[in-house]
């Protein structure tokens, strides 16, 4: 008894006493964040809570300041930081924090090699153009390879997700046809094929239908051992993903703000079809914080994480920033403020 | 105490009070009922009023384009039939083998053997939907694939392929596999409820029934159902009701896709399930308002369904009624 009391004492005392930080947005890099989260409140002893409703669920409790920081697989549009800058005063900082990689997966009875696709092959499939395995702009890519005449089905996720948005980002610049009709988002009017319900439900439609073509995650694809197809990139080379593949893509060039999609990156041994996820924080931290120890708290949280706490992503399939996308994500946090106090650049450091 | 409340001037306050303080209690509450839809129904309105205004009431309800991205252009109206088909399909298939299991559990099974049905009826109730979507997904999906559609779609081929663009591509996930689980998912409100109603019938209108030389059968007809109708069409309500709004199993083996027009095996979406799609990762404003008025659409719908099929069945029980 006295242990039960005791035990209850201190759970709330910890609710209670200890701070903490709140975060809401993007399901793709929770388990990331998760294991982030529980080894900054080992290290520090502070709390962070973060809620994985969606990207959009995470950007609109942002925009009405409930909560520290957003998570986002895709970034805001010009119109949407207007909206922001005009209702707040502040500019929405995108911090790269993550990469993930989407890879085309297939279930082809008596293939076992690796296939190869292009950027304007997947889009022709996913238009309902290419409509068997055994067509001739397949078979060219892989000559080797004995396909069957099966029909091909067409599996995408009917939920909004970043994963969609990296994928149709991808699709959008490989093919005009696709950018016209069906264009980029987290979820989009589909020409053709059947939505699953989250990443893990679009691996068993494809795995319980033979002749299905689906779009997931790389985690899942390695998870499930599911057979996933190598992409030509802009050099011309098939890449197969790969957790460096991916960290490979976003070494190139990156804008100021870091909002970039780097699908169809112009790295020659990246995977093409890789994006950020970010973080997304206002640069005047007073919006949501209610003291200036607070919003240290919170610069320091993400600092730690581009830091000390990008060495957990490869041992969850996450890819890792190269090292200017790291560099660029610090000095993209060293412009956060706190009523005018330079508090980023004293925590970053430059 | 008691000859106190009962007895002398307090007890004429406490006789008249008493009552008139229940009865407001009890209005208060069956009013916060009413209120608590209505509420709803305008809250949804309200967050719904910017697309029902930009493409007109109807112009939303009859729209077939949905696309949050290059026309920003929304119709509800491959949802609402979908919502449509598959629930009154399901309704349909499940309503007689519900209605047949009440009646067995009810009358002809030995006690031990009823009290088995009636126990594995309440546990399916109980079994949470994401249930029945993993089994559906994992299990029945390819299972009707190939045991079901690919057969019939290979033989309407051969036979009459005039039917095929009504078949649609048999990949195991769509309308039909959808109606099928909606089906099992509800026969247990449908058969449970009839199941409590045709007990509730008092054993002399059996008897009364007997004595008059009526069958096992005509008892059934002429004493049992008739006196049990109220609870059966409730049963049947709840069912559809439970229907019309179920997302996670249908959203799992539906295949969602709102290409019209919809087939009999192909892929379709219902209201539910868009909105359990998108509503997450919605981003811009006017995609989730229309989630919303979505939302109201799903509410009017199940109000015009439930007052239609009550007044669908109590006519066919007004017609059974005068056969006999």
């Amino acid at each position: 008894m006295k242990k039960l009391v005791f035990l209850l004492l201190t759970t709330f005392a910890g609710l209670v006493f200890a701070q903490s930080l709140t975060g809401a947005g993007a399901t793709f890099p929770y388990p990331l964040y998760a294991k982030m989260f529980d080894e900054y409140n080992k290290l520090t002893g502070i709390k962070v809570n973060y809620q994985s409703i969606g990207s959009g669920g995470g950007i609109r409790q942002l925009s009405e300041r409930t909560v520290n920081f957003a998570g986002s697989d895709a970034f805001l549009s010009d119109e949407q930081m207007k909206d922001i800058k005009a209702k707040t005063g502040a500019t929405v900082l995108h911090i790269p924090m993550a990469l993930g990689a989407v890879v085309p997966t297939y279930n082809l009875p008596g293939v076992s090699k690796t296939l190869n696709f292009t950027g304007p092959l997947l889009a022709d499939i996913f238009l309902n153009k290419v409509k068997t395995w055994n067509d001739p702009a397949i078979q060219q890519l892989n000559p080797d390879a004995k396909l069957p005449p099966l029909p091909i089905t067409v599996v995408h996720r009917s939920d909004g997700s970043g994963t969609t948005f990296i994928w149709v980002d991808y699709l959008s610049k490989v093919s005009r046809e696709w950018a016209q009709t069906v264009g980029r988002g987290t979820s989009v009017q589909w020409p053709t094929g059947l939505g699953g319900k989250g990443g893990r439900l679009v691996a068993g439609v494809v795995r319980q239908t033979p002749g299905a073509i689906g779009y997931v995650e790389l985690i899942y694809a390695k998870q499930n051992k599911m057979p996933h197809g190598a992409v030509q990139n802009k050099a011309g080379r098939f890449v197969l993903a790969s957790l460096a593949a991916t960290s490979e893509a976003a070494s190139v060039v990156l804008p100021g703000d870091a909002r970039v999609s780097i699908t169809d990156t112009a790295s020659p041994s990246g995977y093409p079809v890789a994006g950020f996820t970010w973080i997304l924080i206002y640069d005047k931290l007073e919006l949501v914080t209610k003291s200036e120890a607070e919003a240290r708290e919170v610069v320091k949280l993400i600092n730690w994480m581009l830091t000390d706490g990008q060495k957990i992503h490869e041992t969850l399939d996450y890819g890792a920033l190269p090292d200017v996308a790291d560099a660029r994500a610090k000095s993209l946090l060293s412009r956060v403020t706190y009523q005018g106090k330079p508090i980023g650049k004293e925590i970053v450091g430059n | 105490m008691t000859r106190s409340l009962t007895r002398g001037p307090t007890s004429f306050m406490y006789r008249m009070l008493g009552d008139r303080f229940f009865a407001a209690f009890v209005v208060l509450l069956a009013s916060g009922v009413v209120a608590l839809a209505l509420l709803m129904a305008w809250e949804l309105y309200q967050g719904g009023s910017e697309p029902i205004r930009r493409f007109g009431f109807f112009g939303f309800l009859t729209g077939t384009e949905w696309d949050p991205v290059i026309a920003k252009q929304f119709g509800a109206w491959p949802y609402v039939a979908g919502t449509l088909v598959t629930s009154l399909g399901a309704l349909a298939l499940s309503f007689f083998p519900a209605l047949a299991a009440a009646i067995y559990a009810a009358e002809y099974a030995p006690r031990w053997l009823a009290s088995i049905i009636n126990y594995l009826l309440d546990l399916t109730a109980a079994v949470p939907s994401v249930v029945y979507g993993l089994w559906g997904i994992f299990v029945m999906a390819p299972w009707l694939r190939e045991h079901l559609y690919l057969p019939a779609y290979l033989l309407a081929a051969e036979k009459v392929p005039g039917l095929l663009p009504f078949l649609g591509n048999p990949t195991g996930y769509g309308m039909l596999t959808a109606i099928l689980i909606l089906a099992a998912m509800i026969v247990p409100f449908t058969a449970a409820l009839a199941r409590d109603a045709i007990s509730l019938v008092p054993q002399a209108q059996r008897e009364a029934a007997y004595a008059l030389g009526a069958t096992r059968w005509e008892v059934m007809l002429l004493a049992i159902l008739p006196l049990s109708k109220g609870g059966i069409i409730a049963g049947a309500f709840l069912a559809l009701g439970r229907a019309l709004g179920e997302t996670m199993a249908v959203t799992m083996v539906i295949g969602n896709s709102h290409k019209l027009p919809y087939t009999l095996f192909g892929p379709a979406a219902t209201m539910p399930s868009v909105i359990a799609n998108e509503f997450t990762e919605a981003v811009e404003q006017i995609h989730l308002d229309s989630l919303i008025a979505l939302g109201f659409y799903l509410f009017l719908v199940a109000l015009v369904l439930n007052l239609l099929a009550g007044w669908v069945i109590r006519r066919q029980m007004q017609l059974t009624k005068g056969v006999l």
